[in-house]
């Protein structure tokens, strides 16, 4: 397996399409620090930008990449190799090389202009979201063979989860709102990874308090030991879920 | 003629003779742990009116003294008034007295009674200046009194809960006070005015108090100036009083789920001048107000600058900076009897062709998000979400939800600036 990721791994480091998205992370958290005086702003700032940039970057790459290399994945089949363990490496070394470059891409500017403790969460949730966008990719790529549709379906992912599930659940809460629906929203929460990881970054910043009711609720959930905890097992049963589902389809897949 | 002056002088002469009687009549006490007169309350119970009292430094265990005549009661080198938390220390009950350079320290709290470390009742012309209160249920309490000075305190209290704490500076039924120079902390209003008109309070600091740092209700003709209201748990509260002035104070860091900057609630004919509002949650809440004048305000980080109710009617904002807060102005309804002129948004997007500083376009402070979180609270989960900004956005081009008449038809294109008295603290 591990020379699986190794091979992979240096596959991806060719392309240098991660080393673009390095420098194109380092550019804009530089340019967003320099720009705003305040840290803390910036930090916010960088936060917006994080959750549209990572997941589409993460969707599409692995998307893209899974498409490329069916042909040594194919090859490796021929070998006496565990199809289970060809997919979980071409995970690992996708997963792992694209959070490397987000971490040196927004880790190196927030270590110099001011690390806090708001600044780990942000990579901390720009981790997590990259692992379970790029787990999304893989479902969305095992599920057809062809290629543009894959990519089709990935990209419905995220407009999915970055705009239209935001969007449907602000006309829920809209048409409801007679009703109380604090602990509603927070299941809905639970249910998009990208509005986790926003709200586990907001809470640490202060926010709250403009939540009225529902930032005191949200606080109380999400802003204790045991609430971070909870939301990033949340985020690793978003890893898993399409994970483990696309890897069972891959394993019984006719290739 | 001639006679005329010679008369003069001759009063003159008398006036004069009688001030001297007056001055060889006012004795001086003096108390001291090793002088013949050991005890505070004695001393005020042997003084005759206009005496001076002169108190040495020491702890004077002593509680419910009572002054019923004009004398003059002055600590040197800081004597201790030890209430020993039973009932009330000073007790004033007649006018021109004078209280100067002690410290009042452990009252008793009261589920009953309002026991106070100084108590003004019914008395004028009282001065109170210096003192230090420690550790007191209610520190200066001044009912149906007149024309009183407070300079000077420090109220330090010690409170754990609302219930469990009095006011530091507690106005009742009073007129023409002034409360100047004065620090307080740590009880629940840090200035409390009930039924107090007429007076000035400047150059106060009111800061971490368990519920608001000034508090007044029907309380007409006030003054407020360069006060300065800081991390109090609930900011500063007022209500129904007419006619106050508010000007150069600051309110900062009132932060919380029910705190606010400054919360007007059936205030009006007043003017809220040249203030800042710095990082509260809402720096001013307006409900049921009606002409107020607010202008050349800084609101610099606030959750929200503004909330202000549609039951607002007539009140007029002008030359404020909206700067870095999270949503500028937030309201309930549709209808907008408000204005809005020539203020300076630092989320102002438009455009100035003629270069006069002022913006061509008219400015809209209210988003469609704001309008949203104010009718549905839950949907605050999604701020700073791309779908909000995106909503924001189109709301701005083509407006449907926000009301129409909330907008600032001339906003300043700088940051506008202003004289600004230093404050002094």
């Amino acid at each position: 397996m591990k020379t699986i990721i190794k091979h992979v791994l240096y596959d991806i480091l060719r392309s240098r399409i991660v080393l673009a998205y390095t420098v194109f992370m380092l550019v804009l958290a530089f340019g967003l620090f320099n720009l705003e005086g305040d840290p803390a702003k910036s930090l916010l700032s960088l936060l917006n930008v994080v959750l549209l940039v990572v997941p589409l970057i993460s969707i599409v790459f692995a998307t893209t990449h899974f498409y490329n290399s069916y042909e040594f994945m194919e090859l490796l089949m021929a070998q006496p190799v565990n199809r289970k363990k060809i997919f979980l490496s071409e995970y690992l070394a996708v997963a792992l090389s694209l959070s490397a470059a987000y971490v040196v891409g927004i880790g190196v500017p927030v270590l110099l202009y001011g690390a806090n403790a708001t600044a780990l969460f942000l990579l901390a949730v720009g981790v997590g979201i990259t692992f379970v966008f790029v787990a999304l990719a893989f479902l969305a790529s095992v599920v057809t063979r062809d290629k543009a549709k894959g990519i089709g379906v990935a990209l419905l992912l995220w407009v999915y989860f970055a705009l239209i599930y935001d969007g449907i659940v602000i006309f829920i809460l809209y048409f409801f709102s007679e009703y109380p629906l604090e602990k509603a929203s927070l299941a809905m929460i639970a249910l998009n990874p990208i509005d986790l990881g926003r709200i586990v970054v907001m809470l640490n910043l202060d926010v709250s308090a403009l939540m009225g009711y529902t930032g005191a609720l949200y606080k109380s959930m999400f802003g204790s030991g045991t609430g971070v905890a909870i939301s990033f097992g949340i985020l690793l049963l978003w890893v898993l879920f399409p994970l483990l589902t696309s890897k069972r389809i891959f394993s019984k897949k006719d290739i | 003629m001639t006679d005329h002056i010679k008369h003069s002088t001759t009063y003159i002469g008398i006036a004069f003779l009688l001030l001297l009687c007056s001055i060889a009549q006012a004795g001086t006490i003096k108390v001291c742990p090793t002088c013949p007169e050991k005890s505070v309350s004695k001393a005020v119970a042997n003084a005759k009116a206009g005496d001076k009292i002169l108190v040495d430094g020491g702890v004077y265990k002593e509680n419910t003294i009572e002054i019923n005549k004009p004398v003059s009661l002055i600590g040197i080198n800081n004597p201790v008034l030890d209430g020993q938390y039973k009932g009330e220390i000073l007790t004033i009950r007649s006018s021109h007295v004078f209280v100067k350079g002690f410290t009042f320290r452990n009252v008793e709290v009261s589920y009953l009674s309002d026991f106070a470390a100084i108590r003004v009742a019914e008395a004028s012309h009282v001065k109170i200046i210096n003192n230090k209160v420690q550790d007191a249920f209610f520190g200066i309490y001044l009912q149906r009194a007149d024309s009183c000075v407070v300079q000077g305190n420090r109220v330090k209290g010690n409170g754990k809960t609302e219930t469990s704490a009095g006011n530091a500076i507690h106005l009742w039924y009073c007129n023409a006070i002034t409360v100047k120079d004065n620090k307080v902390s740590g009880h629940r209003d840090g200035i409390y005015f009930e039924f107090a008109t007429n007076s000035h309070i400047e150059n106060n600091l009111s800061q971490n108090n368990l519920r608001y740092g000034l508090h007044f209700m029907f309380s007409d003709g006030n003054v407020y100036k360069h006060n300065t209201f800081r991390q109090n748990g609930a900011g500063v509260a007022v209500m129904y009083t007419k006619n106050i002035l508010m000007e150069n104070n600051l309110f900062e860091n009132n932060w919380g789920a029910a705190a606010y900057g400054l919360l007007l609630k059936d205030i009006s004919r007043s003017v809220i001048r040249n203030n800042t509002f710095k990082r509260n949650t809402t720096g001013i809440y307006l409900e049921g107000s009606s002409k107020l004048d607010v202008e050349q305000n800084d609101f610099l980080n606030n959750g929200w600058a503004i909330r202000l109710l549609a039951n607002c009617t007539e009140d007029t904002f002008r030359l404020n900076n909206f700067i870095a807060n999270s949503f500028d102005v937030a309201t309930n309804g549709n209808v907008m009897l408000n204005q809005f002129s020539g203020n300076h948004w630092d989320k102002y997007h438009g455009y100035d062709i003629n270069k006069d500083q002022v913006g061509d376009v008219p400015y809209r402070p209210v988003s469609l998000y704001s309008m949203l979180v104010e009718r549905v609270p839950s949907s605050v989960m999604f701020m700073r979400s791309f779908i909000v900004n995106l909503m924001d956005r189109i709301e701005k081009v083509i407006p449907s939800v926000i009301p129409e008449q909330l907008v600032d038809a001339s906003p300043s294109m700088k940051k506008i600036s202003y004289d600004r008295d230093k404050k002094s603290v």
